[in-house]
């Protein structure tokens, strides 16, 4: 096999690079990308016309400036541009991922305030009435408040830390470094989706001290309650912010998701067919394209709530409403039209939470088990089904909504489907695992612990998607332990499996793998302990939301079950705290990491950690193989860079025939 | 990096792992599951129709209980098993169609054979005609109270509006203009009859609630500006208790109401006992 030559010159023997100011005939701008293969080059051309891009032969370039040596040739950035308003991916998506762990830590908090409440209910928090003294009477919560905690926490979780870490967060960091691009296809867009979450979270936090609190009508906010304001304290100027808030994040979103889609469609190495991509872009890609369709539904329907509730529209709101002692004007909207909107949207939501941490779960599972991810192409398959069905079940979480019968059936039907492609991958990461060579890193132990999370979380979902059974359990404790194993908990361990894998990536520094395991065992025990309990909870009727489990004869047996959660909880919470001191630690004191620490085959590894502005050096990766070529026999080492020209055998069918050159 | 270390407590922390995934998911939540049944369970049963609602749930508890540990007996196993050690290399075994197409084949049969049987379930619970003798009675959610209608003597529910109400003197807002409605008792309890088909028509004044009675199986949304009607067939006399499960505002925890299930002849009694609602008092 030939040396592939890795850069050009010109005549004169200067080096032709990304940035360098070249003429080639009349053409005269500065080089875009160089592929030193095949001898050709693009020079980026400033027209009248706007900016051009054309290719030409090497061997016509005439270098008029080099670009200074060095891996930041060209971009010496000044602090602002560098860290603040970036428009580097890397810079992004850590900024997505820090300010995402830092609401985690908001939500986490009011996740422990709902547990004080219905562990011991009626007890006097000197403590925690002095922190927040608008939410606590005589040292007791208040019941306004409590439903202004159940539904900032949810809102929180899932728009302001899961979505914006798994698709904020790790989608921007790791598109472009994963396919072989030098950053997104739209940088300055993506430094807007950022700087859009920012202002979001300011609005909706700021609910929290207006006149009335935060909105109370839990992060569904089901019509006719979120839409008048004299319905509930909550439902004042809160639920004004709260809708405001989630507009701006999704306008953000929508920014990142445009740019995901094209970035990996557009802008993938040479070599880098779709069926090479690591399933980590698999599961972005399909999560960008639910969030691309979906989320303008929940943007419409913010909006018509908000004229609902400001201009006096009446989308959700039928006629004759009785309320506070006088009849409203509103006529002729149905308040089911929000809920069927809301699902369409919350619905696909979840899988926006699931499909990311499914496909960096798969990942980290064949690098660190060293074994190619089994059924590739079922694994890819399965996930675009799982995207397709996402958009036919919304109404699952609304058989009792009073919606015909029959159209409960059909939604049944589309619902158990889905278990189908979830089987598949479940099937698929244990034989992975079979035969595997484990090494058990942190984030191999997260990526297990998904596994079983997702599997004791979507087998309850089995319950829910019967209609008959869900009449039952619809609202109880029931739905709130599955969602949290399937949807929250999963993707959590997701999000920490990424982030031990990742970090080193991202900072050039590992993290403390002792306090990794210690963190591991507390919190995948502390889950289990909080939540496989609640199914209980949900079995003897505890419905949703309530502030005070006592008051019914059915719930009066749930005292010390809720007691033993609440406790779980805290511990679920404090062995949090493990995380976020690792974390900081690791940043400024951990050991230095190498290129390549975990011997992982796919692109981002390629090159230091962490990557330099453009992230390749002077030429783009070439890729030659798929991203599981772990322990392949007659290999030298049991990993096979997908950068690796060299032809080795390929067992099965999983990967592509090596393109040779 | 620390790669050596790491190997050789790979087969303890596989071990460990294995056993947590045994000990605790596996023997915990079934155990767990058992301890719960005589403690945190399903209500006692008191209705026609909750009987197939419960028989699902039990064959869907086994189907499920069953991958359940199934699963994790096998993830269990992989990670104890597979551990790092030595120098044995990973298996590069990536494809084989036959075991894709049985998790393929198996979970779409066990979930097509699942999808009927609620089907029919379902179908025998709402897609039936009404039973001819079934008690028409209207329950109106409100912040934060349920409240019943009887139609009274003339079996004719009077015409209401939203304008008529008065929470002290016409807290459903009756129609006076209306002869039917002259005689509608409306009551802040709902009683019903033993083994008598009833018909509930659920409304709501300005929010959305939730009529749910645990021991009846029966969870159906009242909805402000529709009127929606749910079925069953009480079949224990006793007192029960109508919760609301959706969000409804500050009073949601608190939103109780009384249920009281006797007998035709009781039943008749206490109605004959009410006043109308619109009359003078």
């Amino acid at each position: 096999m030939a040396q592939v030559s890795t850069e050009l010159r010109d005549g004169q023997g200067r080096l032709i690079a990304p940035g360098a100011r070249v003429r080639s005939g009349d053409l005269e701008g500065t080089v875009g990308r160089v592929d030193p293969e095949y001898g050709v080059l693009t020079i980026l051309v400033e027209a009248r016309t706007g900016k051009n891009e054309r290719m030409v032969r090497a061997s016509t370039v005439e270098v008029l400036e080099e670009v200074p040596a060095g891996p930041e040739h060209a971009h010496e950035e000044r602090f602002i541009r560098k860290y603040i308003f970036s428009l580097d991916h890397k810079t992004i998506g850590i900024q997505y991922m820090l300010t995402s762990l830092f609401m985690a830590l908001v939500g986490g908090t009011l996740a422990m305030l709902i547990r004080m409440q219905l562990g011991w209910p009626g007890t006097r928090w000197e403590v925690a009435a002095w922190l927040f003294p608008g939410g606590f009477a005589a040292g007791q919560m208040k019941p306004d408040f409590y439903l202004a905690v159940v539904t900032m926490h949810g809102t929180i979780m899932i728009f302001f830390v899961l979505t914006t870490i798994l698709s904020g967060g790790f989608g921007n960091f790791l598109i472009p470094l994963q396919i072989g691009a030098r950053d997104m296809a739209f940088p300055w867009m993506n430094m807007m989706s950022y700087w859009l979450v920012v202002p979001a979270i300011v609005v909706l936090m700021a609910s929290f001290f207006v006149t009335g609190g935060a909105a109370g009508g839990g992060w569904t906010a089901y019509p006719p309650l979120s839409a008048i304001p004299a319905a509930a304290p909550g439902s004042g100027l809160g639920q004004t912010l709260w809708l405001v808030a989630l507009a701006i994040l999704i306008i953000a979103l929508l920014f990142g998701s445009l740019n995901y889609i094209t970035t990996i469609l557009q802008m993938r190495a040479k070599g880098m067919s779709m069926m090479r991509l690591p399933l980590t872009i698999w599961g972005l890609f399909v999560t960008a394209i639910l969030m691309l369709l979906s989320f303008p539904v929940l943007f419409a329907a913010a909006v018509m709530l908000l004229f609902d509730r400001l201009a006096g529209t009446s989308f959700f709101l039928p006629e004759g409403i009785y309320v506070a002692g006088r009849v409203l004007d509103h006529t002729g909207g149905n308040p089911l039209l929000w809920q069927h909107l809301f699902w369409f949207l919350g619905h696909p939501e979840v899988y926006v939470l699931i499909l990311p941490a499914m496909g960096l779960v798969s990942d980290i599972m064949a690098t660190h088990g060293r074994k190619p991810i089994f059924g590739y192409r079922f694994m890819v398959g399965s996930i675009a089904a799982i995207g397709i069905l996402s958009f036919l079940v919304w109404a699952h979480h609304m058989y009792t909504s009073g919606m015909h019968p029959l159209v409960a059936m059909a939604f049944m039907t589309t619902t158990l489907a889905i278990a189908v492609p979830s089987a598949i991958k479940t099937f698929n990461w244990l034989a992975t695992l079979w035969r595997a060579r484990i090494e058990f890193t942190t984030s191999m132990l997260f990526a297990i612990g998904f596994v079983s999370l997702f599997v004791t979380g979507g087998l309850t979902g089995i319950f829910l998607a019967q209609p008959p059974v869900d009449t039952y359990m619809h609202d109880t404790y029931f739905v709130v332990a599955h969602f949290h194993f399937v949807m929250a908990s999963a993707a959590l361990f997701g999000v920490f499996a990424g982030t031990y894998h990742w970090f080193p990536k991202m900072f050039g520094r590992m993290m403390n793998e002792r306090l990794g395991k210690i963190h591991f065992w507390l919190t995948f025990v502390g889950i289990y302990a909080t939540f496989f309990p609640m199914h209980f909870a949900g079995f003897a009727g505890m419905m949703r939301r309530i502030y005070e489990t006592q008051l019914y004869q059915h719930l009066q047996s749930l005292g010390p079950l809720n007691a033993f959660i609440s406790l779980a909880a805290f511990g679920l919470g404090a062995a949090q705290l493990i995380f976020a001191y690792n974390f900081v630690m690791s940043l400024r004191w951990g050991p230095r990491a190498e290129r390549n620490p975990w011997r992982a085959t796919t692109l981002e590894w390629e090159t230091p950690s962490p990557p330099p502005h453009g992230n390749f050096g002077p030429t783009e990766p070439r890729v030659y193989r798929w991203a599981y070529d772990y322990s392949v026999p007659g290999a030298a080492d049991d990993y096979v860079p997908q950068t690796s020209p060299t032809l080795a055998p390929v067992a099965g069918g999983g990967g592509e025939e090596p393109v040779t050159s | 990096m620390t790669k050596a270390p790491q190997q050789v407590d790979a087969r303890r922390t596989g071990l460990l792992l294995g056993l947590v995934i045994l000990g605790m998911v596996v023997v915990g939540g079934v155990g767990l599951t058992l301890f719960a049944r005589g403690r945190w369970w399903l209500p006692p049963l008191a209705s026609v129709h909750g009987g197939m609602i419960d028989r699902l749930f039990y064959s869907t508890l086994i189907i499920t209980g069953i991958v359940f540990v199934l699963v994790h007996v096998l993830l269990a196993l992989f990670v104890w098993r597979f551990a790092a050690h030595g120098d044995r290399k990973a298996a590069h075994w990536h494809d084989d169609r036959r075991l894709e197409l049985t998790w393929t084949i198996i979970p779409t049969i066990a979930l097509a054979i699942m999808v009927s049987m609620s089907g029919v379930v379902w179908a025998r619970i709402h897609l039936v005609p009404a039973a001819a003798d079934a008690m028409v009675v209207d329950v109106r959610g409100e912040q934060f109270a349920w409240r019943a209608r009887y139609p009274g003597p003339d079996g004719v529910f009077g015409r209401v509006g939203p304008r008529f109400i008065d929470p002290r003197t016409n807290p459903w807002g009756l129609d006076a203009a209306d002869p039917a409605a002259a005689d509608d008792i409306v009551t802040s309890e709902l009683r019903l009859v033993v083994d008598r088909p009833v018909r509930v028509r659920l409304t709501a004044t300005s929010v959305i609630h939730s009529f749910f009675i645990p021991e009846f199986r029966v969870k159906q949304d009242t909805v402000p500006g529709v009127t929606i009607e749910t079925r069953f067939t009480p079949t224990r006399e006793g007192v029960f208790e109508i919760a609301c499960a959706e969000l409804c505002g500050i009073g949601h925890y608190a939103m109780r109401g009384r249920v009281v299930v006797q007998s035709q002849q009781a039943f008749d009694e206490w109605l004959a006992q009410q006043r109308p609602a619109l009359a003078p008092r």
